[in-house]
């Protein structure tokens, strides 16, 4: 099994004498390659339509999203009426042309026998001890085309091996076939040139500048598309053999970009992680959180139901807990809270939804473990939740401009950057509203539209003509974060811009099962399928579908958010269901911490011990990923199902266990993924009116120096938990300021919130005055917790570090 | 056939690097009159000519300037190729040296012709003495009003550019070149876009040759039936013939086209007293050798690619029967190993093999075998690599077997130095204490 791509990409082809029906959209010319007459878009690459036949020319250098460079010259073909061999890769096909491939020229057979065995001639023998073998588009090649024995008989070059070009990238130089796929990968489609070739001829190797790391979030791409075994991950590094894995197609859980991967294992243990062929998603693409993220899949698992007796946790049997919890909590029915994770499955987010309406008789429930407010509510569920498809990667691709308010792509959803990026390559204006002008941004020719934290609603409403003209072209797209939950006015300024402009309007949120859970009806006031709670019709539907009485569903909507977590440490909510929330991701994590201890009654629902396992009265472990199946919806609204990696898997499911508690309660969930699936797709979306869209006066920026924020891709990240090498390519956790502000800092800034300060190195950046820009939860800057703060926040800077 | 001094004429004048110098003899003149005239009449003109390119590929010099889209908003360029480093030629850097004014002249007719308001001139870093000639030359026009704006009040811009080149073979290749110019690190592009087309920061760029380039004034000033008076139907014009190797008087001898090696050789004084011509090579190592066979066929371009071999820089190479042909032969090799790239397989890969084989010719090992071996190596390599440098390096050793098979088998069991006393071939053999 080969990880590189060799599958046909590109314009479909319509072989001569089939395929008549197809719509002809293109230009299409006739060639012939080896002999088979066919029609092909005009532009088509040799190499490419020889793959429509199921051709294989071999190849190192070529990439299908990279341009070619035809470097490694194993594609050579023979072009009828020139005069030498032509490299496949980047021989484009013109009408009439004539080709022939190894299969029927003894010109690109030898040619393509000579590039291989010169390809190897300094290529090391090292295939058993080498990660790459077994899956080794060289070891493949070499067999198909190369000759039996090579005729070389002297010295191969030597190099120190392997060095690092980041903590997690290593490279084997005296294996590298200088196909230039890692360093065109890192300038052409991450935009992070931080590796190149050095040297000359056959010295020719990858480096790095000194002390510059090829600390790239994308940088495991180019491990998976090196065609030999010169750059491995420090993760991966002599782990396994291919052949010994098992692979299964899986589906992200970092973020919401929603990136097809492969999951390998070996004995029940995930080995390694690759990105996957998803042309309409991630591409071929993945960042290195999806890839290399996966340790914690088997670390501090929680490994049997707890309970709580005399003050303390103790092991019980599942029968036990279940009873437990379903005792507690129907005495507290009606008076429930119900938080859901922000990786929850749509599925389980879908039985969170039902419980908490059906047998905990409550509408108190929340999907934003994080900071929320009632206006983002509103938007979310009068414009997202249930909504079809309002702009995809695609879109994003043609769109002649894409306004981002509140959103960090390349680290809140790193897919997405990568998609804008090869837009604005291709013409598209990015602009972003915030504070700060990134060096992301730049790698987008992206344009700031300035606005102080606070200040984004009056930005939005303030736009110049051209910004407004820009966003008033056909296909023009407006892309919103989860960070605009903390700027007042801000979600209401984007719906009417939206309106005003005529443009695309798309949620981007951050985790990977807030729009699953937002389309489930985890969320006050709002039902499955974006039905208003409040809507008669909308509660006949879901309680027709649920098997309850219409009037038995609560129709006043319940808490969210603060107010939620307030009347849960206020004890006006007796008890809560916690599922898979980290209470430190909340903007107050105080009052989250308070609400869980002055809760009467509180069920966790987790797979790692946490904050709220310590203070819950039951404990119920549940499955991750590897252990269950299930589909997220990525912020396009597309789902991604993914299927069970370990079959044999001890753990259930969070709809499973919350299927039991039900039972116990008397009422019935439905416990497997294909029922809810069944149930979900019977109800399908909400076709009738829905809640009204927000309309929040702007709010304004506070006075004084206010924080700047977002999380970083790796970053403090419990999910990042026991990936060294991994964190140690994160970004360093610095306060970044304009270069007024830096030169009276000085090196280093104390920085003073309502809940206490942290100390970091002062960067000078392209952010406005009278804000400082620092991680939001990063080593040594947690802001909720060690500021008390959130974007928007006020603060004290003091020159240097505390005393 | 007598020689045709033109670009060398007034060599002797020790004055002619400075522009009063170089005026005195008419320069300029032909600037003058090139700028009363339409672009497009001098491309025409200089197709007429039939002048062929003096950098070695012998392409039509106006036809590559009629490549370059007119009208067409984009920003077009003239750089010159002055990055001479092939073994064996020595004529640019000469010319350079004595006549800059001459290139500098050419440059800003070929600019106006091809309407680019930008020339860059790309030296061999290696060479600071004609980078400090031509970088005098183009202030001294730039004083005397031939450059900068609104020139000789025709409202033609032109500012140029004197570049030092940082020491790669690989950067006379016109595209790695451009590459190295804007910046990068010289390797060459993929073609298509052609440099015509999208050469320089992306935009038509026309690349001539030094030599090429200082044809040009000479070419407007006299005229299209002076030119083609010299030299032959195919190869118009005249040629610096840089001759090296075992030759009484090496030097620069400009002469038409279709001169042969032997007028040449007596121009050069004939070989060294009491030696024969073993082999030689037209112009550059990368062309084939030839041999004494050889010496009566016309050196034009044609002939020369009739004959097997290739005019290349016109700058031939003569070598005695003192020499070790698989001595020089692998000191090639050395060379392109040493400045292959790196970017395609076969170069970087077949240099690196070819030449650790010919290392070991030299030294008296090796089998027969291998002998027929680098000849299928040299073929893997030929048409096959990213660039001509690829063919250079696949070049001298078929050429070489070709016609001294004897010496490379011998070569597995008898050393190059056993086969052949060095110091024979030393010009100053005759001083060595034996």
């Amino acid at each position: 099994m080969t990880v590189t791509n060799n599958a046909p990409s590109g314009p479909s082809p319509d072989v001569a004498g089939a395929g008549t029906d197809v719509e002809v959209a293109v230009d299409l010319i006739t060639v012939v390659v080896d002999g088979v007459e066919m029609r092909v878009p005009k532009g088509t690459l040799a190499i490419r339509a020889a793959e429509q036949l199921g051709i294989e020319v071999p190849r190192f250098c070529d990439h299908p999203l990279l341009d070619p460079v035809a470097a490694c010259r194993a594609c050579l073909i023979e072009v009828e009426g020139m005069p030498k061999p032509q490299p496949a890769c980047a021989q484009v096909l013109s009408d009439g042309m004539e080709v022939r491939t190894q299969y029927s020229s003894e010109v690109a057979r030898v040619a393509q026998e000579g590039v291989m065995e010169f390809l190897l001639l300094n290529h090391p023998l090292d295939c058993p001890v080498c990660d790459k073998g077994g899956e080794c588009p060289l070891q493949n090649q070499a067999m198909s085309v190369g000759r039996p024995e090579s005729r070389f008989t002297g010295a191969k070059r030597e190099f120190e091996k392997p060095i690092n070009v980041s903590a997690q990238v290593l490279l084997d130089r005296e294996r590298c076939v200088s196909c230039a796929r890692c360093t065109r990968f890192a300038e052409q489609i991450a935009g992070d040139p931080m590796i190149e070739l050095l040297e000359r001829g056959a010295k020719q190797q990858v480096g790095t500048a000194a002390d510059e790391p090829f600390d790239s979030y994308f940088s495991g791409n180019t491990v998976q598309i090196c065609p030999v075994g010169a750059l491995t991950s420090a993760s991966y590094r002599f782990r396994s053999r291919p052949f010994d894995l098992v692979s299964v197609p899986t589906a992200c859980e970092h973020c919401a970009s929603g990136c097809s991967l492969r999951t390998d294992y070996r004995r029940g243990v995930v080995t390694r992680r690759l990105a996957w062929d998803d042309p309409d998603v991630n591409e071929e693409w993945n960042c290195d959180k999806g890839r290399f993220a996966f340790a914690y899949l088997n670390q501090g698992r929680i490994e049997s139901p707890m309970i709580r007796e005399h003050g303390s946790l103790r092991v019980a049997s599942w029968p036990e807990a279940i009873d437990a919890a379903a005792r507690g909590l129907a005495t507290a029915r009606g008076s429930v809270g119900v938080l859901v994770g922000g990786r929850s499955t749509v599925e389980d987010a879908y039985a969170y939804s039902r419980f908490a309406r059906t047998a905990l008789a409550t509408d108190h429930i929340d999907f934003r473990a994080r900071q929320g407010s009632a206006e983002e509510a509103a938007f979310l569920s009068s414009k997202v939740a249930g909504a079809p498809v309002s702009a995809a990667y695609d879109d994003l691709e043609s769109a002649p401009a894409v306004l981002l308010v509140s959103l960090e792509p390349e680290d809140e959803s790193p897919i997405v950057f990568l998609r804008l990026r090869k837009a604005a390559r291709a013409g598209t204006q990015v602009l972003s509203v915030g504070a700060t002008a990134t060096r992301s941004l730049g790698k987008m020719s992206g344009r700031l539209v300035s606005a102080r934290p606070g200040d984004e609603a009056n930005a939005l409403r303030s736009l110049d003509d051209e910004t407004r003209a820009l966003l008033g072209q056909p296909g023009a797209v407006i892309l919103v974060g989860e960070r605009i939950a903390g700027s007042v006015g801000a979600a209401s300024a984007v719906l009417e811009l939206a309106r005003e402009t005529g443009a695309a309007l798309a949620w981007v949120p951050r985790r990977s099962g807030e729009r699953g859970a937002l389309d489930a009806g985890a969320l006050a006031g709002l039902l499955p399928g974006g039905r208003p709670l409040t809507d008669e019709q909308a509660r006949r539907d879901v309680a027709a579908a649920w098997g309850v009485e219409a009037a038995d569903l609560p129709s006043e909507p319940g808490l969210i958010g603060a107010d939620l977590l307030e009347a849960a440490r206020d004890g006006r909510l007796s008890a809560l269901v916690v599922g898979g929330v980290e209470l430190a991701d909340f903007a107050d994590p105080g009052l989250a911490v308070a609400a869980v201890e002055n809760a009467d009654f509180v069920v966790s629902l987790e797979n790692h011990h946490s904050a709220v396992t310590e203070l819950a009265d039951v404990v119920l472990p549940v499955a991750v990923v590897t252990e269950k199946s299930g589909t997220f919806v990525n912020w396009e609204g597309r789902p991604r199902p993914f299927g069970q990696v370990f079959r044999d898997a001890l753990t259930m499911s969070d709809a499973r266990v919350l299927a039991m508690v039900a039972e116990a309660m008397g009422s019935s969930l439905p416990a497997d993924v294909a029922s809810i699936r069944k149930e979900m797709g019977a109800l399908g979306p909400w076709t009738g009116a829905r809640t009204p869209a927000p309309d929040t006066a702007p709010g304004a920026s506070a006075d004084g120096v206010v924080i700047a924020s977002w999380r970083q891709l790796l970053d403090s990240g419990l999910m990042q938990e026991g990936e060294p090498h991994l964190a140690a390519t994160a970004r360093p956790t610095v306060a970044i300021v304009s270069a007024s502000m830096a030169a009276a800092l000085g090196e280093t800034v104390t920085i003073s919130g309502p809940a206490g300060s942290v100390t970091l190195p002062v960067v000078t950046g392209d952010v406005l005055d009278r804000v400082v820009w620092v991680p939001t939860n990063s080593p040594g800057c947690h802001i909720h917790a060690d500021l008390g703060a959130v974007p928007g926040t006020p603060v004290q800077l003091s020159a240097g570090g505390a005393a | 056939m007598p020689l045709t001094p033109v670009i060398t004429e007034h060599w002797d004048d020790p004055e002619l690097f400075t522009i009063s110098g170089y005026r005195r003899h008419g320069g300029y003149r032909a600037l003058e009159s090139a700028l009363t005239r339409d672009p497009d009449a001098l491309i025409s003109l200089v197709k007429d000519s039939g002048l062929r390119g003096r950098g070695g590929a012998g392409f039509p010099t106006g036809l590559k300037w009629s490549f370059v889209p007119q009208n067409d908003g984009k920003p077009h360029y003239l750089v010159v190729n002055a990055d001479e480093s092939e073994p064996g030629a020595c004529k640019d850097i000469p010319i350079m040296l004595a006549n800059p004014h001459a290139l500098v002249e050419g440059v800003i007719i070929t600019s106006y012709a091809i309407r680019a308001k930008h020339a860059f001139i790309y030296i061999r870093g290696e060479v600071p003495e004609a980078i400090r000639r031509v970088a005098n030359a183009v202030r001294e026009a730039r004083e005397a009003g031939y450059l900068g704006t609104d020139i000789r009040g025709t409202g033609f811009d032109l500012d140029v550019v004197v570049h030092a080149g940082a020491g790669a073979y690989i950067c006379g290749e016109e595209t790695a070149l451009l590459d190295s110019l804007e910046g990068f690190r010289g390797q060459p592009r993929l073609k298509p876009p052609f440099p015509a087309v999208a050469g320089l920061y992306a935009s038509p760029t026309v690349i001539n040759n030094v030599e090429t380039i200082c044809n040009i004034p000479y070419i407007v000033d006299r005229g299209v039936d002076w030119f083609r008076q010299f030299g032959t139907e195919k190869s118009p014009g005249f040629k610096v013939f840089a001759v090296s190797g075992h030759v009484n008087r090496p030097g620069i001898y400009e002469a038409p086209l279709g001169i042969t090696m032997r007028e040449l050789l007596d121009y050069a004084g004939g070989m060294r007293d009491g030696h024969q011509v073993k082999f030689w090579l037209p112009g550059g190592s990368s062309v084939p050798m030839l041999t004494a066979d050889h010496l009566d066929i016309p050196m034009t371009y044609e002939d020369m690619a009739a004959a097997g071999t290739m005019l290349g820089t016109g700058t031939p190479m003569i070598f005695d029967e003192t020499v070790s042909v698989v001595k020089a032969v692998t000191r090639w090799l050395e060379f392109y190993k040493h400045e292959s790239c790196g970017k395609c397989t076969p170069c970087r890969e077949g240099t690196y093999w070819i030449t650790g084989t010919l290392e070991k010719f030299e030294h008296g090992h090796g089998t027969e075998q291998e002998v027929e071996t680098l000849v299928e190596l040299c073929g893997q390599i030929m048409g096959r690599s990213f660039c001509a440098l690829g063919d250079a390096a696949a070049t001298p050793y078929p050429a070489a077997l070709k016609y001294f098979r004897d010496e490379f088998v011998a070569a597995t069991t008898t050393s190059a130095d056993d086969q052949f006393d060095p110091v024979a071939s030393y010009v100053f053999a005759g001083a060595v204490a034996r």
